[in-house]
């Protein structure tokens, strides 16, 4: 029988949930790293035993550790994240120029193929490679010159977030940044260009639909249809079916636009979940009733999905990389709150139920299907 | 031997339970002691002074015989307690937040 392992980064360290294919009874391993941000935990899918951790501390900075065995030890490797010749700026808050400053690992991304390739999105915007299983980083500086020093920060700072691989073509990544967009290189890395046409900010930016600017707030993709790009905007659910080159709104009968998570059914592409947000004043769920919206047609037609879930006095946030998708037969969907809580669904998002009640808060959430 | 104490996150980090004991050349610094502390413990690197310009982090502070160092030339000798081993280092995480 399949083991699941659900990894989950929160604000005060990491913890492990691990149960069978059934999904039912769950252990609870942890805190690993207690005390710190654990931004992200990501699993090689090429060796499911390789693990990679983003630690970060106000106080002592970046670290980024490693597993070999499954996260039974760690070891701290490389935390060396140095932008690529003289950094440069990019725009202030006030529109002022201001040099590029790293802060933090957001999201790490294990290559398909090779357990010791990994890419980390950071804060202030950048993309880096390790080739190494992280013990050096390297950034991969073209990203930057696509209009960089037009990228402004957002209240939840200027960072890199989401890095999806394409399935079908190694030279093309798709990456996501909060307040400047997204972005595609298709020749692995060198070169890249801003992929958000069709993309409104109306009350966010100058130009409504500039080439850069917009705070995409995470992007999804089915491995069946690597060219149809699915994303949560600040405000706006949106679609792409050529690869970023035009988005098209499907936001439809949501209650809410705003949210942060978008993730697509491991076996069904025309099938995806959000999780809406009453707004960007307002980081709680509409009408305190915690909701995961499921579209069975790619978008614009929604149903509410509440079995399970609180549906009076909820106020918490889900983050967007606090919702995963398994692979199993009966595909679970998983997210983490800002309240503390992991919920599961083994069946598609019909019927929920709380792993956790009382973790700190979730700021990601990702599962592995283990033989 | 120096003794240099670490906060408790670093103490789980580079995975000693009490004081760090090093050998430091004279004259004994804050630079001294940092670099044999690093040479020792890797995964330090970075978590108290910046990588390349070797910066003390913003909120990290140094302390010793009862005297904040913080400020203190990286470069200049720390109290002769220290250097002979009778004073802790001391590496604190500052009070931050409310």
């Amino acid at each position: 029988m399949s083991e699941v392992r659900v990894l989950v980064g929160t604000r005060k360290g990491a913890f492990v949930l691990r149960s069978d294919e059934g999904r039912k009874d769950w252990t609870v391993e942890g805190p690993l790293f207690p005390g710190w941000e654990i931004y992200h935990i990501a699993a090689s899918p090429a060796d499911p035993d390789r693990l990679y951790a983003s630690q970060s501390s106000g106080w002592f900075g970046q670290v980024i550790q490693r597993s070999d065995d499954g996260g039974k030890t760690w070891e701290a490797v490389g935390n060396e994240f140095a932008y690529d010749g003289t950094p440069g700026t990019h725009q202030w808050y006030d529109g002022t120029q201001h040099p590029w400053e790293f802060k933090r690992v957001w999201h790490l991304e294990p290559s398909p193929t090779d357990p010791d390739s990994v890419y980390a999105g950071v804060e202030d915007a950048a993309l880096f490679h390790s080739g190494d299983g992280g013990r050096t980083w390297r950034e991969l500086p073209g990203l930057r010159s696509a209009k960089g020093n037009l990228w402004q920060p957002g209240a939840g700072g200027m960072c890199l977030h989401t890095i999806l691989l394409s399935p079908d073509d190694p030279k093309r990544i798709f990456v996501a940044i909060s307040a400047a967009g997204a972005f595609r290189t298709d020749d692995g890395g060198v070169t890249w260009r801003p992929i958000n046409q069709g993309l409104r900010s109306d009350f966010e930016l100058p130009d409504a639909a500039a080439e850069v600017g917009h705070c995409v707030h995470s992007i999804a993709l089915h491995p069946s249809r690597p060219k149809t790009l699915f994303m949560q905007k600040h405000w706006d659910v949106m679609r792409s079916d050529n690869a970023g080159e035009l988005w098209r709104e499907v936001s439809g009968n949501l209650p809410s636009d705003f949210g942060f998570p978008i993730a697509v059914h491991v076996h069904e592409p025309e099938t995806i979940y959000v999780v809406p947000i009453t707004s960007d004043s307002y980081h709680y769920p509409p009408d305190g009733k915690l909701r995961v919206y499921r579209s069975r047609t790619g978008g614009n037609e929604w149903e509410a999905l509440t079995d399970g879930l609180p549906q009076s006095h909820c106020y918490v946030n889900i983050l967007r990389n606090a919702l995963a998708v398994d692979t199993l037969g009966s595909c679970g969907i998983y997210f983490g709150t800002s309240g503390g809580q992991v919920y599961v669904s083994a069946d598609s998002g019909d019927h929920w139920k709380a792993i956790v009640h009382d973790l700190p808060p979730v700021l990601s959430v990702e599962v592995q299907v283990l033989p | 031997m120096i003794r240099v104490t670490l906060p408790t996150h670093l103490r789980t980090l580079a995975q000693v339970s009490g004081p760090v004991l090093l050998q430091v050349d004279e004259p004994v610094t804050q630079r001294a002691i940092l670099d044999a502390l690093e040479a020792a413990h890797p995964m330090l690197r970075g978590t108290i002074r910046d990588k390349a310009s070797k910066e003390r982090r913003p909120f990290i502070r140094f302390f010793a015989c009862g005297e904040d160092l913080s400020h203190e030339p990286t470069d200049a000798p720390v109290p002769s307690e220290v250097a002979e081993g009778k004073e802790p280092f001391r590496i604190i995480g500052a009070m931050a937040g409310g």
